[in-house]
Order: C-alpha cells, then sequence, then structure tokens
C-alpha cells in the first residue's frame, strides 16, 4: 500500500499568487490562440447541420411498412405509456376499418405534441407493431404551439417506411394468404 | 438656485445614466465574447443592423464582432414572458430587483469622471465652466459606502421574496459575504485618505494630479518614506480591488449567484425585464466599481503628460480627460471580466476566510503602517 503524502502549502502557494499566475497564463493562451485562428472554433449550427450516428433517438415518428400500409393499430399502448402524455390518440370506433389486412383497426387520429414530448423512447419500446420510431430529428421548430401539435398525416410523411429486417406478421400474413387460396396444396 | 444649474445637472443625469446603461449592455458583449474567446468558441455574431449589415466589409465584421447583440438582447428582454410564481411573497418580489439596481446607479452620481468642460457662450447665454460629477460631494467616499452597504438588500430581498429555497441561500451567503468585504473595502482607503486628508472624491484626484497616481509613486521618492507609502497604497488597491470583486458578485466571489450550486442564486425565480435589471444592477456595480477603483488609485481624470495633470480650461482637453477616464475604466472591466473565467468560485467558508483572517488584518495593518510613515515623513 502506497501512502501519497499530501504536503503542506506553502506561504507562497497559500496566497493564491501560483493560481493567480496560472489562470493567467492558461486564459490568455486559448484567448490568443482563439483571435488569431490557430484553435479550430466548434461548428457553426445551422449553416453546418448536425449529422446523428445511427439509432439516434431523436422525435417518435410513425411508420409505413413496405406495402404502405399504416403499421399502427391504435392499441393505445403509447398514449398510456407516455410520461409528459404527449401522445394522444383518437380511436375509429366499433365500425373501425384498417387499411391493411392482419389488422383490426387504425387510428382515427394520432397528434404527438412535440412541446410536451422528451424523447424518452417508451412508445417506441412499448409498441407492439413496431409502429413508431424515434427518427434523428431533435431541432423542433414552429411558429405556434398548434403547430408544433403534429399529426397523423405529418408524423407519418415524417416517419417514412420501415425498411427493419424485423417483420413481425409477415409469416402470419404469408399464412393468411396461403388459407385464402382453396384448397391448400400438400 | 438658477435654472441654468438645474438644466445642466439634469443635462448630467441622463448623459451619464445613458452611458452607464449603454457602458453596461456592451460590458455583457464583452464578457460574452471574452469568455467565448477564452473558451474557444466564437460568441455572438449573428447580429446584422439593417442597412449597416450590407456595407461590404464593415458590416458583416461588425455582425461577427456581435455588436448589435445587445440592441436585440434589450429587446428580448422586453418582450419576453414576465412571469411571477405562485409562491413568492408579491410586494417583495416587485421592489427586489429595483433595490438591487438603485444603490449601484446612486454612486455614478459622485464620481467625478472628468475634470472640467468649458462651454464659453453658446447662442448668447453663458454657460461657462461646469464640473464633470453630478454631485460634488464633501463626503463623497463615505456617501459611497453608505450606498454600497444598501445594494445587499436588494439580492437578500430576492431571494427572501422568492420563498424557495436556493434563492434563499443565495441571499443568505450574500448578506454574509457583502457585510464581511465592506468592512475590508472601507478599511482598504483609509490609508488613502491619511495621504490627501481629504474625503472629496474631486480633492483626490487632484492630490494625484499634484503628487503622482496612489499606484505610481505618489510623493516622488523625494523621502524614504515615499517608498513605504507607495508599498502601502498598492496593498490598499490589491484589498479594495478584491473588496471590489467581492461587493458585485463577480466570480471568483460570486456565491449569491453560484450557477453550479444554486440554480441562478437570488435570481432564480425571476425572468424577462426583472431579471434584466438584477443584470443591469449588476454590471452599472461593476463599471461603479472600477470607476472608483480609477479615481482613488490611478488618478481619475488625470494623464500623466503637462496639460492634461490639471483641471482642463478649454473643452477639448476636457473632452479628452473624460475619455482618458473611459479608457481607464474600461481597462479595469477588461480584468474584472477576464478574471471571471480565469479563477474558479472559492468555497463558503474559504471565502470567510480570506475576508476576516487574512485580508481585514492586512487592511488595519496598513492602516497603522501609513500612519506612521506619514508621520515619519513630516517628522523629519
Amino acid at each position: 500500500m502506497k501512502v501519497v503524502e499530501r504536503k503542506e502549502l506553502s506561504l507562497w502557494e497559500r496566497s493564491y499568487a501560483p493560481a493567480l499566475i496560472g489562470g493567467v497564463k492558461v486564459t490568455a493562451k486559448h484567448f490568443i490562440k482563439t483571435i488569431t485562428g490557430q484553435t479550430k472554433v466548434c461548428q457553426q449550427y445551422p449553416e453546418e447541420p448536425t449529422i446523428v450516428p445511427e439509432n439516434y433517438r431523436g422525435a417518435p415518428y410513425l411508420v409505413k411498412d413496405t406495402d404502405d400500409n399504416t403499421k399502427c393499430v391504435s392499441c393505445q399502448l403509447c398514449e398510456f405509456v407516455c410520461p409528459p402524455k404527449a401522445i394522444k390518440i383518437t380511436p375509429p370506433g366499433q365500425d373501425g376499418q384498417a387499411d391493411r389486412a392482419n389488422a383490426e383497426k387504425m387510428p382515427e387520429e394520432f397528434d404527438i405534441n412535440m412541446l410536451r414530448c422528451i424523447f424518452c423512447g417508451f412508445c417506441q419500446e412499448v409498441c407492439p407493431e413496431e409502429a413508431i420510431f424515434l427518427k434523428d430529428d431533435f431541432s423542433l421548430t414552429g411558429g405556434s404551439r398548434e403547430e408544433m401539435i403534429y399529426d397523423k398525416e405529418k408524423l407519418l410523411s415524417l416517419g417514412g417506411t420501415n425498411h427493419s429486417p424485423i417483420k413481425k406478421w409477415e409469416q402470419k400474413q404469408k399464412e393468411a394468404k396461403a388459407q385464402d387460396v382453396f384448397p391448400v396444396e400438400e | 438656485m438658477d435654472w441654468e444649474l438645474i438644466v445642466f445637472n439634469a443635462v448630467k443625469v441622463i448623459v451619464v445614466f445613458a452611458v452607464a446603461l449603454t457602458g453596461c449592455a456592451y460590458a455583457v458583449l464583452a464578457e460574452r465574447k471574452v469568455s467565448a474567446l477564452i473558451q474557444d468558441r466564437v460568441g455572438p455574431n449573428r447580429v446584422s443592423f439593417p442597412l449597416i449589415g450590407s456595407i461590404p466589409i464593415i458590416g458583416p465584421f461588425l455582425t461577427r464582432l456581435g455588436v448589435w447583440q445587445p440592441l436585440v438582447d434589450g429587446v428580448k428582454a422586453f418582450l419576453k414572458e414576465d412571469y411571477t410564481p405562485d409562491h413568492v411573497r408579491k410586494v417583495y418580489y416587485w421592489l427586489a430587483p429595483m433595490i438591487s439596481m438603485f444603490p449601484a446607479v446612486l454612486i455614478l452620481a459622485v464620481i467625478p469622471f472628468g475634470s472640467s468642460l468649458n462651454f464659453g457662450s453658446i447662442g448668447g447665454y453663458e454657460f461657462g465652466v461646469q464640473k464633470m460629477v453630478v454631485a460634488d460631494l464633501n463626503v463623497g467616499i463615505l456617501f459611497t459606502f453608505g450606498i454600497v452597504s444598501l445594494s445587499v438588500y436588494g439580492i437578500v430581498l430576492a431571494g427572501y421574496a422568492a420563498n424557495s429555497k436556493y434563492p434563499f441561500l443565495g441571499g443568505i451567503r450574500s448578506s454574509a459575504q457583502m457585510i464581511s468585504y465592506e468592512i475590508a473595502m472601507g478599511m482598504s482607503v483609509v490609508p488613502v485618505f491619511m495621504m490627501v486628508g481629504d474625503l472629496n472624491l474631486g480633492e483626490i484626484i487632484k492630490f494625484q494630479a499634484d503628487n503622482g497616481w496612489m499606484v505610481l509613486l505618489p510623493g516622488g521618492g523625494q523621502h524614504i518614506a515615499d517608498f513605504g507609502l507607495w508599498a502601502c497604497m498598492l496593498v490598499s488597491f490589491g484589498i479594495f480591488t478584491i473588496a471590489a470583486f467581492a461587493e458585485t458578485n463577480r466570480l471568483p466571489f460570486d456565491l449569491p449567484e453560484a450557477e453550479t450550486e444554486l440554480v441562478s442564486g437570488f435570481n432564480t425565480e425571476y425572468s424577462s425585464m426583472r431579471f434584466a435589471i438584477f443584470f443591469m444592477g449588476e454590471y452599472i456595480a461593476m463599471i461603479a466599481g472600477c470607476a472608483m477603483i480609477v479615481v482613488l488609485f490611478c488618478g481619475g481624470w488625470t494623464l500623466p503628460f503637462p496639460g492634461f495633470d490639471t483641471r482642463a480650461q478649454d473643452l477639448w482637453t476636457g473632452l479628452i480627460q473624460i475619455l482618458a477616464f473611459g479608457v481607464k475604466t474600461t481597462f479595469f472591466l477588461g480584468v474584472m471580466i477576464w478574471v471571471r473565467w480565469m479563477l474558479p468560485r472559492f468555497r463558503y467558508d474559504q471565502l470567510m476566510d480570506l475576508g476576516w483572517r487574512r485580508i481585514l488584518p492586512i487592511a488595519l495593518a496598513n492602516i497603522v503602517i501609513t500612519a506612521l510613515l506619514i508621520f515619519w515623513k513630516h517628522a523629519a
């Protein structure tokens, strides 16, 4: 075991003078280097856009599957789990119809209030249909509070198509399609 | 009292106030730019002024310099939502920003920012020579200390009015800090008055004009005691500068604000223009503090050249002396800004230790030594 000796500060050190001199040296060095352009200064943000890494978790958007169908089935789990209560889903009611096979319904309306959203990703985590994803947008701006409530069309257009290799319903869909052809060929 | 006096005083008040407010806006800009350069950043470089911005080289240069930033900041401060939290004590909450800005502005009244301007006669009216100080008080420095001690109330009241823990802690810290450093500050200037023999700030400048600045060997070194007195003045100057940092809540003594510990200290619950008033108060106090340093130790408006070291007889000399005062004050403002980005904040107990157990004894010893040296010099 090594005991690190803590030396008593000398009178010179206790006078704060070395700290002052050191401080002047460091700050002057940085000041001069920056003002003469020797230091590469930080990114000029709006002109130089930030490129976020893959799998960046920004704003949540709805995605479509590769057949251009809405994946959301209006189960409202994301609405339920959302900590800041940013998501508001209007279900289609009893007569609701989905625009794709293998789904009973789709949301009538799907609003995310981006002023409330905290990009926590619970909605993505909880979604059984993999219909909502945190995309790489992080700087959302608008002229009014209303403008910051994104509706279903906007979310779908921003979300785009999901090309994930995991296709939860693909197998089921194949089986269902196979059953449409009768008799089943062995 | 005749009308000329009233008019001239009103003009002086307005000009001093306007210059102080503009100076405070640009001190904020300087602070941001200096901090940016020290921290390898760019600082404000966006705001462009409609017509001037389109002049080829100068326009973009001024924009990069951030010259228009204070204008936009001011407009923004006025337009922002002035939010009053539910839990505050309303009356004190309204009162605190005013009380914190008002002493800082009052100090400006006694500072001689120039010798005198000889206007002569304009349009048939005889304006004559005007002293460049708003209030030429015989007890100038006493007045200053009296007012400076009021500035703590604004901060304590803000801390109390906010009715939440961080502002409250900020207020408490501020009261302890201000009181302990005020004593040191008061003690540090006593040797200066012993040298000069007058409390009037104008007289202090006159003494320095005749005998040399307090930081540049006052007395001229004809007697050995002069060198000792010079050393005493340098000590006074150091202590006064340190205390001025503490009095204006600047780093390394910004314990009342202490962003890293207390969110934003006493002004946590304030927004919009009310916060801006606190901010202006701090910066005007900085300007006033630097002006006091210049008046007491660096010769005020005097310049060490023949012709400029006495009261100005004509208009141009007067203007140049005002400019000299401005340059000196700006230099100390620059030092104050620079130090903020150089030193870390003191811990609370270190602050108290430094104030009571180091600076105060040194200041007291300084008084005694100065007295002995003056006695020696005059006995010989």
